[in-house]
């Protein structure tokens, strides 16, 4: 048909270059050398006044790093990544570790200002609003209606502020960032730390822990219900330099908490790399709900630059009724290597994953999650969707299994694709393993096109084109977006219309 | 008001040529008929008006308001008050009809240089062409067409011509697949919308249509061209003594 052709025609002159978050700031920066070595993890355990056990911590790691590969059966084409070329420590030399708002480098408040990141305690997001046809939607259960949000602020490979510690701490909920809570609260980090993803895990995961600087830590005490979402925000500036962020959340007894991280990088013609290891862990009839909305730069035209992103994200549900559910909104990275799982060992437990991924230009996505079924009764359900447009290659990879003991074990899966265009691919690689005979899986997937009978009719509306394969792609995403929070579902909306711009003719 | 002429068009992607030569003149205020045996170019004129690009324009002028609108997309004919009820409505998966509504409004809205509408407003306007129409709101929820019954979806077709206020309506088949009683309430949508500044013009291929909404001009199309055209009365002749006739004097 002419008009798909019109449409490859365009896409060929595709233009991924509207990358809102693409300036850089000059910043003072107080680098290590480049280079990994047990030095540098010396340098940089020192450098955040770690203590002893810590270093031991990070040594054994890297110890065990060297001897691993890099893994290389996921669906992305890369060159070699050479990891003595990076820097692994960089911080804003004005503000060493976490400090009050006031303490803060003004620059740096402007960088959060110009990304909508409110810092300030008074301002809720930037461009949070109530979704406009509000009295049609169903009463939506967001406890938290003031639109307040607590952000933990990550600079490259330090911290630099936490809002609303004193209001959480009243609660009982401890946020801030972890070298914070290596320091103030060992007793907690040493309990949790690696007991969800070890160090021996897998080649990133490894790798991170040996050389993480900063990310975000959450403790939720017994009963308590978090009054506030919370939210990390990270933003990679420097050149050159790794992210390595560590997330630790955890969940006691009958405890809930939201939390949301968004992730924006400079725009640059040289790939950044990004691995990041995140451990939930939920006790008896404890609840996370975990939402990320991943905008890394992700390269130019040509595919030229943008963010490896090389991530283990893993939630254990340890305790009996626990739940953990994912939502993931990815749109950036150059290449995305990304499978949130949960362990569901508690007995009764359940796990979620939520995704939408979305691939433009010459971005390569190969996400997906794993759901370990090990306690009785434990359900899990998976609802991903992925969009391919321009050049891109867009797999779902997912597990299933369920142990031996783990009777009633029920997982459902649905993997809708959708392209745009035909030059762009859609791969869906489910592994399922049952090895209990009272386990029930169930798997649907499909794969479609936006149809130019749909696109036409929107556009006869008076809906531009790509107006009108925003609001279809927006549709086909519902599903996930309904299980953001209120206050991020109209952005998320917002950057996957962004991230398809010049994907249509 | 829409002046077409000398219109040859044909299908791209085989190069068939459906539009051979038509002529065609619909006045403001005019609601005018256009029938046909099956396969004679109406629904293809009506893709092309609306600026379908699964065809081509080879000769040929269609002006609207003096001024061509050939080189205009689908969204920006739309915009100038162009409004095309389709035979087959598109479902449109996960987008609740009352946001699509929303949306083509202020898309509409903001290409002519006007604020959004307010919510309020805009509710108050939606109920009344609803109720108007013997519209469900608990329906306005639901994705649009997902679902729909026949007469929903021509019935959703109708509110949103309503809501969008064309100055050319052209209504596709609208009849097809309509009961009688879905048939009056529909027709009755469409009377309300006749208007001094407005033309209407109703693609069908029964004169059944034609009793509820009284035609103020009836044009024959066979072969992609028009053939014959007149008052009402040509629509009764043709329901009385069929499309023979009329074809084999153009023949």
């Amino acid at each position: 048909m002419p008009a798909v052709q019109d449409t490859i025609d365009r896409v060929r002159k595709i233009d991924v270059d509207q990358y809102k978050y693409g300036f850089q700031t000059e910043i003072a920066m107080d680098k290590a050398p480049k280079g990994l070595s047990e030095d540098i993890i010396r340098f940089i355990s020192a450098k955040k006044d770690e203590p002893s056990w810590m270093l031991e911590w990070r040594l054994e790691a890297y110890r065990r790093w060297v001897t691993l590969d890099e893994p290389k059966w996921a669906r992305v084409h890369y060159p070699k990544i050479d990891f003595q070329d990076l820097y692994y420590y960089a911080a804003p030399k004005s503000t060493p570790g976490p400090t009050s708002l006031s303490d803060v480098d003004p620059e740096l408040l402007r960088v959060y200002e110009k990304l909508g990141i409110p810092l300030k305690e008074q301002e809720i997001l930037a461009g949070v609003q109530k979704t406009d046809v509000s009295e049609f939607e169903e009463a939506s259960d967001n406890v938290y209606k003031s639109g307040r949000v607590a952000v933990d602020a990550v600079f490259d490979s330090v911290s630099v502020v936490t809002t609303f510690k004193k209001e959480l701490a009243q609660a009982g909920v401890i946020f801030c960032s972890i070298s914070e809570a290596i320091r103030e609260h060992p007793e907690l980090v040493k309990k949790y730390l690696g007991s969800v993803v070890p160090t021996s895990d897998n080649f990133y995961a490894t790798l991170n822990s040996a050389v993480f600087t900063d990310g975000s830590f959450v403790f939720v005490p017994k009963g308590v219900r978090c009054p506030m979402e919370l939210s990390t925000y990270f933003r990679m500036n420097e050149k050159n330099t790794g992210q390595f962020e560590r997330t630790l959340i955890i969940a006691e007894e009958g405890a809930y908490v939201s939390y949301l991280e968004g992730c924006t990088a400079p725009q640059r013609d040289e790939n950044q790399l990004h691995a990041a290891v995140v451990e939930l862990i939920a006790l008896d009839d404890a609840e996370i709900k975990y939402s990320t909305v991943q905008n890394w730069y992700p390269g130019d035209a040509e595919g030229k630059g943008g963010i490896y992103n090389f991530v283990t994200k893993r939630g254990d549900c340890r305790g009996d009724r626990s739940k953990i559910s994912w939502t993931q909104v990815e749109t950036g990275s150059a290449i995305t290597w990304k499978y949130p799982s949960c362990i569901l060992r508690g007995d009764d437990s359940s796990g979620e994953f939520y995704s939408i991924a979305v691939s433009n230009g010459y971005q390569q996505v190969d996400s997906g999650t794993k759901m370990i079924h090990l306690g009785k009764n434990t359900s899990s359900r998976i609802i991903s969707k992925g969009i391919a447009a321009g050049f891109s290659q867009n797999t779902y990879r997912g597990q299933v299994s369920a142990h031996r003991k783990a009777t009633n074990a029920r997982n459902f899966t649905n993997c809708d694709s959708l392209l745009i265009g035909d030059q762009c691919g859609a791969h869906t690689v489910p592994y399922m393993e049952a090895k209990n005979a009272t386990a029930q899986f169930e798997h649907e997937a499909t794969t479609s096109k936006i149809s130019e009978d749909q696109k036409f009719y929107v556009m006869q509306r008076g809906i531009p084109e790509e107006e009108a394969i925003a609001l279809i792609v927006n549709g086909f995403v519902k599903d996930v977006i309904q299980q953001l929070p209120m206050e991020f579902a109209v952005e998320a909306q917002k950057l996957i219309g962004i991230s398809l711009e010049g994907s249509v003719g | 008001m829409l002046e077409i002429r000398n219109l040859h068009a044909r299908i791209v992607d085989d190069g068939t040529e459906i539009i051979r030569g038509l002529n065609l003149t619909v006045k403001a205020g005019e609601v005018a008929a256009i029938m046909g045996p099956n396969g004679s170019g109406k629904s293809t004129l009506s893709y092309i008006l609306a600026g379908r690009e699964d065809y081509e324009v080879t000769e040929g002028e269609i002006l609207y308001n003096g001024q061509s609108i050939l080189e205009m997309d689908p969204a920006e004919r739309a915009t100038a008050g162009i409004f095309l009820a389709f035979q087959y409505p598109m479902e449109i998966p996960g987008v609740a009809t009352m946001e699509f509504l929303k949306v083509a409004m202020n898309e509409q809205r903001k290409a002519r240089g006007e604020e959004p509408l307010k919510i309020p407003e805009f509710l108050k306007r939606v109920k009344d062409a609803a109720a108007l129409l013997d519209m469900d709101m608990a329906m306005l929820k639901r994705p649009l067409n997902v679902g729909f019954s026949g007469g929903e979806k021509k019935r959703a077709e109708i509110l949103q011509m309503k809501l969008l206020e064309p100055k050319l309506c052209v209504l596709d088949e609208t009849d097809s697949g309509l009961d009688i009683d879905a048939l009056k309430i529909v027709s009755e949508g469409v009377n309300a919308l006749r208007a001094p500044d407005r033309a209407i013009v109703i693609i069908t291929h029964y004169q059944r249509l034609l009793q509820y909404i009284v035609p103020d001009s009836v044009h024959v199309l066979y072969r992609g061209q028009v053939v014959k055209s007149g008052d009402k009365s040509l629509a009764l002749d043709l329901e009385a003594n069929g499309y023979a006739g009329v074809i084999g004097q153009a023949a």
